[in-house]
C-alpha cells in the first residue's frame, strides 16, 4: 500500500478523466480502469481486480463504488475518498447543469424527441448490463437457475429483494451455487 | 401492484399540491436505495421513486434515468443530482448524493478490509458467487418492468430499438461508442417523427 500525495493526485487525475469518458453506467469504466490499474500502474493484480469486481458488485450502493474500493486498495481510506471525490465530482457537476438546461428547454419539439429517444436505448443498454454481470466469474447451470428464479419473482412478486439475496447467499454459503 | 401513479409529484414543475420531500426525506430515500442496492442501485431506485414514495410514474422514470444514462457518470449518481436538484436546488443535489454515497463508501472500506484478511476464504467466495448470480437476475426484472411501456403495440420500432441495442452490446459486444453513435441518432428520429 503506498500512499503521499503524489499517489493521491495520480488516482484522481486518473478517475476524474476516466468518470468523462464513462457513458451509460458505471460498469463501462471498468475496462479501461483495469487497464490502467492492473496494466500500467500494477496497482492490483488481476486475481485482486476481479475480487475488486465482484465485492463491488456485491456491496451495497452503485457499482460505481468499485472505485472507492481501488483507491482504498492503493492508498487506504483517504485513498477511497479522493478517488471516489474525482470520479463524481467531474460529472456531477455536469450532470446538474444538464439537469437545470433539460427543464428550461422542456416542451420543445427537439427536446421530447431526444428525451423519448434516448429511452429504448438506454433500456437496451441496460439489459446488456446484467447479461454481462451474468455471465462473469464462475457461472455454472446452479447459478444460471437462482439467476432465473430471481428474475422471474421479482417481476412478478413485489417481495423485498432483501430476501432472495439472503437465500442466494445461504445457498453459496452451502456450496450449491 | 399499482404502478400508474398520478403525476402528483412531478419533478419538473414543483408546485403548491405537489408535497416537497424534506431535506430529510431526500437523504434517507437515497440512503435506502444505496444500503438495499445489491448488485447496483437501479432497481431499488424505481422501487423507491416508482412504487413506494409514487415520486415519478414510470414515463418519468424512465425519461430521467435515460438522459441519466447518457451524461458521463454513474446513472444513478447523475439521477440523484438531478432529481435533488429539481425538488430542492443545489443543497437538494448535494444531500441526495450524499445520501446515495455516504453509506456505501463506509461499508466498502469495511468490505475491503475483511476481504484482505478473509479473500481466500472458499465459502466466501461461494457466497459471492451466490449473491451476484441473484444481482443479476434482480436488474433483468427491473428492466423488463422499465421495458413495458414500449411494448404497448403503438410502436414496432421502439421496441426495435431497444432490442438492437441489447443484442449489439449485450451480445455482439460492439465498441458502446460506435453503437451508440448509429443508434442514437436513429431513436431520436423515430421519436422525432412520431411526436
Amino acid at each position: 500500500m503506498k500512499s503521499g500525495a503524489g499517489t493521491l493526485l495520480t488516482l484522481a487525475g486518473f478517475f476524474a478523466v476516466l468518470s468523462l469518458f464513462s457513458v451509460g453506467g458505471g460498469n463501462s469504466a471498468v475496462p479501461e480502469m483495469h487497464r490502467y490499474a492492473v496494466d500500467v500502474q500494477h496497482w492490483l493484480t488481476d486475481q485482486q481486480f476481479a475480487d475488486t469486481f465482484a465485492l463491488a458488485q456485491l456491496t451495497p450502493g452503485p457499482n460505481l463504488i468499485i472505485v472507492a474500493l481501488v483507491g482504498f486498495h492503493v492508498a487506504g481510506v483517504l485513498g477511497g475518498v479522493v478517488a471516489m471525490l474525482a470520479m463524481c465530482g467531474p460529472t456531477g457537476v455536469a450532470a446538474y447543469f444538464v439537469g437545470r438546461a433539460s427543464e428550461r428547454f422542456r416542451g420543445k419539439m427537439w427536446h421530447s424527441a431526444i428525451s423519448r429517444g434516448l429511452v429504448p436505448v438506454t433500456i437496451g443498454l441496460t439489459a446488456a448490463s446484467a447479461t454481462v454481470i451474468a455471465t462473469t466469474a464462475d457461472y455454472g447451470w446452479t447459478a444460471g437457475a437462482v439467476t432465473v428464479v430471481t428474475a422471474v419473482t421479482c417481476y412478478f412478486a413485489r417481495i423485498n429483494p432483501i430476501w432472495v439475496f439472503a437465500g442466494a447467499a445461504a445457498l453459496g454459503l452451502a456450496g450449491l451455487v | 401492484m399499482n404502478e400508474s401513479s398520478p403525476l402528483r409529484a412531478l419533478p419538473t414543475a414543483p408546485s403548491e399540491q405537489v408535497p416537497l420531500p424534506s431535506f430529510t426525506a431526500l437523504f434517507i430515500t437515497f440512503a435506502t436505495i444505496s444500503l438495499y442496492g445489491f448488485g447496483g442501485v437501479l432497481a431499488w431506485s424505481r422501487r423507491m421513486m416508482v412504487e413506494e414514495r409514487g415520486w415519478l410514474t414510470p414515463e418519468q422514470f424512465n425519461e430521467l434515468y435515460a438522459l441519466c444514462s447518457m451524461l458521463p457518470g454513474g446513472n444513478i449518481l447523475n439521477f440523484s443530482v438531478i432529481f435533488g436538484s429539481r425538488f430542492r436546488g443545489p443543497i437538494g443535489a448535494l444531500v441526495a448524493i450524499a445520501g446515495l454515497l455516504g453509506p456505501p463508501m463506509l461499508l466498502i472500506m469495511i468490505v475491503g478490509a475483511i476481504y484482505a484478511h478473509y479473500g481466500d476464504v472458499p465459502a466466501f467466495r461461494r457466497m459471492l458467487t451466490g449473491v451476484a448470480s441473484a444481482a443479476a437476475g434482480l436488474m433483468m426484472a427491473t428492466v423488463a418492468k422499465m421495458a413495458r411501456p414500449l411494448f404497448n403495440g403503438r410502436s414496432v420500432a421502439v421496441p426495435l430499438v431497444a432490442i438492437i441495442t441489447f443484442v449489439a452490446i449485450g451480445i455482439m459486444q460492439w465498441p458502446l461508442p460506435l453503437v451508440l453513435a448509429v443508434i442514437v441518432p436513429v431513436s431520436i428520429g423515430i421519436a422525432w417523427v412520431r411526436l
